[in-house]
């Protein structure tokens, strides 16, 4: 409620309270913010700190949590996005947005068990990787700071002890005892540890050697943060009561934040000959899926019908080769030519602006595909990692010839609900490199990168398109976030009336 | 020490039991806790399995004179002690629903002698005997120092089921507090033997080895070889000693054992502690509201009693009939007038008689060692009240 509220008041800020505030580089995240900020403000930070999270996520699966990528990845976002890092000076800045952003989106993440699940697993490893890279000094002072009672065990006790110590903690040696802090944690916050037996109990104290404190916060940091979200969902009636914020928000859990594909960069590039052998080579499987339903059945229902002819509008295909496309297969089938035009052109034609609304739908991104309309008996759209039992969709592969270790591969990142790096791996496997190179989010990126590669060398295009906007636009060269938000808003706008014509 | 016992003489004894037996007030005293968190007793669960199995929950009773008059008139078969709830268990139904919620209660272990079976040549199933119950005396003496040392719990009730194995009651307040996961994490930090019918090495050791898995090896070490070797005599038959066999590395014969086994050094502790280590079944200690046997009620199956083990003492069984048979024997007509007569007189006759009653037999002792334990939680509420009332200088 405190945020809600502070959207629409008017609050002066204190100056010192402000250094106050912002004097850590890392937070609990236990007060929420008390100012007033602007609706472009609003969503630039929670877009952005999305953008953070999702790579966090990625860059878990992908290398391993502890490697030497992650953390090579990891801070390259984080500098890029501009959030706070390694306590750095003039950090003030970075801080607030650090702040402000993960309130935003706790409102739009606390609606269901799987939002908060995910948001919680994300903020908790950028917790862990950001108090890991704290200096030793500054973990303590982050510990006292937020009053966990922590003691440390003084240096007598700790003699006393060194032997015992050493033989219950993981990677604790002699010299670690006497050189490091180590902790007195009563045991009940210390369950992890105790659960396992890897840590020493002396009267119902838990002694945790200094680098392994960081469990315990986190733990303590879950639950809180848990605690907080339950609350959030009960006051978000009242917020998205707000009409400038409820599009927002309801958009925000399900955000593409990545190009849109609604600018036909290879318009007319492509002929309607080349859709079978394109299909094969450079489609995402959810689309290769669907291109060979429609050839098959001569038919595709509603969602297929959107999902696969927004994609094709995507990669280059005109209107009169659209309506070409789907008229040829479907008077193959049970619909005759006048049927097709009386009943089924009118939706292509939607699809391109030139119907209805006139607004110019953008092709689904792999979220929308796998978050929403999941397919039912007789439909082929969806996300075949997503939605494809895995048997059939391990037969699937098979079909097309993928090897037995990386359908394994496949299966296993299916099992781990992690749809976008199945697909990515499929990618990888079926155009034999080692690393896509790209972090998949849309079938239309697919298709561009696969092109890419198949084609050599850079897009040409792509970059004097770039180069032109930002031209237009000199008002935000200037502040490169400001041009973030500024296509961040425009995204939002496409996602709005996308969202309200399904 | 086993007499005859027919269970058919139950609904003769049992009213006896609970009219001149049941050690009602130190039974509330215990429950009550002192009185310093309000209706603690009241909102204490009981489940009662009367005559013809019939099972009945959430019980509950608002003073220690409504338990004793109660008991007798329902002549529970076997007593069960659940949680405190938020509300009255009698009134769980009238409560708005989703607010009936169980608080707290008590941390407890239940060590049972059929988890053993695998190990054991003596007896199986129900069955216990002079040589089995070793293993009982190794599990308490283990649990009851890592409970004590380790955890830094101080009021913990030891209990014969009465059938066959021991219950640990842990009484702290903090103990009582404790979530479901820490309560589950005190039982995964106690349990070292793991695995069902399909594992041969239940126990795995590897270095480091923390300091908790030392102390047990050192009490079960001290009865290993009475237990195992004589007692249980495991490499008495080819069959017992190919069970211990299968428990050893496969290159034993090459000199020093290699490390090619995750922990092949420690095989020879291994060994001991898959006989005689401990084990818990995780579930009844997890659960809040988990329901256990109450001590003092009979087992219905054997007639004998849950009575406190005083750990200084760990080898006696008892039989309810043999107490109701001390008494019945030397003053049998005098019993029945006494007892008619008990029934017109108010409830200080009754707790008069009951008190000379329990003292004539060798349940006394074990209600000694109840009130013992009372004692020693009671000093302890007395030091905390004077360590909160020195901090807020109340004088």
């Amino acid at each position: 409620r405190q945020f809600y509220q502070r959207a629409r008041r008017r609050k002066k800020l204190i100056g010192n309270f402000q250094n106050d505030l912002y004097d850590q580089c890392l937070q609990f995240y236990g007060q929420p913010p008390l100012e007033n900020i602007s609706l472009t403000e609003f969503e630039t930070f929670a877009v952005e700190r999305l953008k953070l999270l999702k790579t966090v996520e990625n860059v878990g699966v992908s290398c391993g949590k502890s490697s030497e990528q992650y953390t090579k990845k990891l801070d390259a976002e984080i500098s890029s996005l501009n959030f706070p890092h390694r306590g750095g000076i003039s950090e003030y800045e970075k801080r607030r947005k650090d702040h402000i952003s993960h309130f935003i989106l706790r409102l739009a993440y606390c609606q269901t068990e799987d939002l908060r699940r995910w948001f919680i697993q994300q903020e908790m490893d950028l917790f862990r990787y950001r108090f890991n890279c704290l200096h030793s000094k500054h973990k303590t002072d982050f510990l006292h700071k937020n009053n966990l009672k922590y003691e440390t065990v003084s240096a007598e006790e700790k003699k006393n002890l060194k032997d015992k110590l050493i033989a219950s903690s993981y990677g604790l040696s002699g010299t670690k005892v006497e050189e490091h802090d180590v902790y007195k944690v009563p045991f009940q916050d210390a369950l992890d540890l105790v659960r396992t037996r890897k840590v020493y109990l002396l009267a119902g104290n838990a002694y945790i050697p200094h680098h392994e404190i960081v469990t315990i916060v986190l733990n303590d940091f879950r639950t809180r943060l848990s605690k907080a979200l339950a609350m959030t969902a009960r006051s978000l009636p009242a917020v998205q009561s707000d009409e400038r914020l409820q599009p927002l928000l309801s958009h925000l859990s399900h955000a593409y934040v990545g190009q849109d594909y609604s600018i036909q960069k290879n318009i007319g590039k492509i002929s309607l000959e080349q859709i079978d052998a394109l299909s094969g080579k450079s489609f995402p499987l959810c689309m290769r899926h669907l291109h060979k339903a429609l050839r098959e059945n001569h038919h595709l229902r509603h969602g297929g019908r959107m999902q696969y002819g927004l994609f094709l509008k995507g990669i280059g295909l005109t209107l009169e080769q659209a309506l070409q496309f789907w008229r040829s297969e479907f008077v193959k089938g049970k619909v005759d030519a006048d049927k097709f035009d009386k009943a089924y052109a009118y939706s292509v034609r939607h699809m391109f602006g030139k119907e209805g609304k006139r607004t110019d739908y953008t092709p689904y991104s792999c979220m929308k595909v796998i978050l929403s309309n999941p397919p039912s008996q007789g439909d082929y759209h969806g996300c075949p990692f997503r939605h494809s039992d895995p048997e059939l969709l391990k037969q699937k592969l098979q079909n097309y010839k993928v090897s037995p270790s990386g359908i394994n591969q496949i299966l296993e990142l299916v099992k781990g609900m992690h749809y976008q790096l199945a697909c990515q791996k499929y990618f990888e496997l079926t155009h034999n490199v080692e690393d896509a190179g790209f972090s998949l989010n849309h079938p239309n990126q697919y298709f561009t990168e696969s092109q890419k590669l198949l084609n050599g060398g850079r897009d040409i295009k792509k970059e004097v398109d770039m180069s032109q906007r930002s031209q237009e636009n000199p008002a935000s060269v200037t502040h490169p976030s400001q041009a973030n938000s500024k296509q961040a808003h425009e995204e939002m706008g496409d996602l709005d009336s996308f969202f309200q014509d399904e | 020490i086993e007499t005859y016992y027919d269970p058919a003489c139950l609904p003769d004894l049992l009213p006896i039991y609970y009219r001149r037996l049941f050690p009602f007030s130190q039974y509330y005293r215990w429950l009550r806790y002192g009185g310093v968190s309000k209706n603690y007793f009241q909102n204490r669960e009981f489940s009662f399995t009367l005559k013809y199995d019939i099972y009945v929950r959430y019980q509950s009773f608002t003073t220690q004179n409504e338990l004793e008059k109660e008991m007798p008139k329902m002549v529970p078969y076997k007593i069960d002690i659940g949680a405190v709830y938020s509300h009255r268990p009698s009134q769980h139904n009238v409560v708005k629903s989703g607010t009936f919620q169980a608080l707290e209660k008590e941390l407890v272990f239940d060590i049972d002698m059929t988890d053993y079976d695998d190990v054991r040549r003596c007896c199986s199933a129900a069955d216990i005997c002079s040589k089995c119950w070793t293993l009982m005396t190794i599990a308490i003496r283990i649990l009851d120092r890592a409970l004590r040392e380790d955890f830094g719990f101080h009021h913990l009730l030891w209990v014969y089921s009465g059938r066959r194995g021991v219950h640990c009651w842990v009484c702290d307040d903090a103990a009582r507090k404790l979530s479901v996961a820490a309560r589950a994490a005190v039982a995964e930090y106690l349990s070292l033997v793991k695995g069902g019918e399909e594992t041969v090495r239940k126990v795995v050791l590897s270095d480091p080895i923390h300091p908790f898995i030392n102390h047990s090896l050192s009490v079960v070490e001290r009865y290993f070889q009475q237990y195992a070797i004589v007692d249980q005599d495991i490499l008495g038959s080819k069959e017992s000693v190919d069970k211990v066999l299968a428990l050893l590395p496969e290159d034993i014969l090459s000199f020093p054992v290699s490390n090619s086994r995750k922990g092949g050094q420690y095989f020879d502790k291994e060994i001991m502690l898959q006989y005689c280590y401990p084990r818990l079944d995780v579930n009844v200690s997890k659960g809040v509201n988990h329901l256990l046997k109450s001590p003092f009620s009979v087992h219905p199956k054997t007639g004998r009693i849950s009575v406190p083990i005083d750990l200084k003492e760990l080898n006696t069984l008892i039989l309810l009939s043999l107490i109701c048979e001390e008494l019945e024997r030397p003053r049998a007509d005098e019993a029945e007038e006494d007892d008619m007569k008990d029934q017109e007189n108010e409830q200080e006759a009754g707790e008069r008689r009951r008190i000379r009653d329990y003292k004539r037999t060798s349940l006394a002792k074990y209600v000694k060692v109840f009130d013992r334990f009372l004692e020693a939680m009671a000093r302890s509420r007395k030091g905390e009240m004077l360590k909160k009332s020195d901090l807020q200088k109340d004088f």
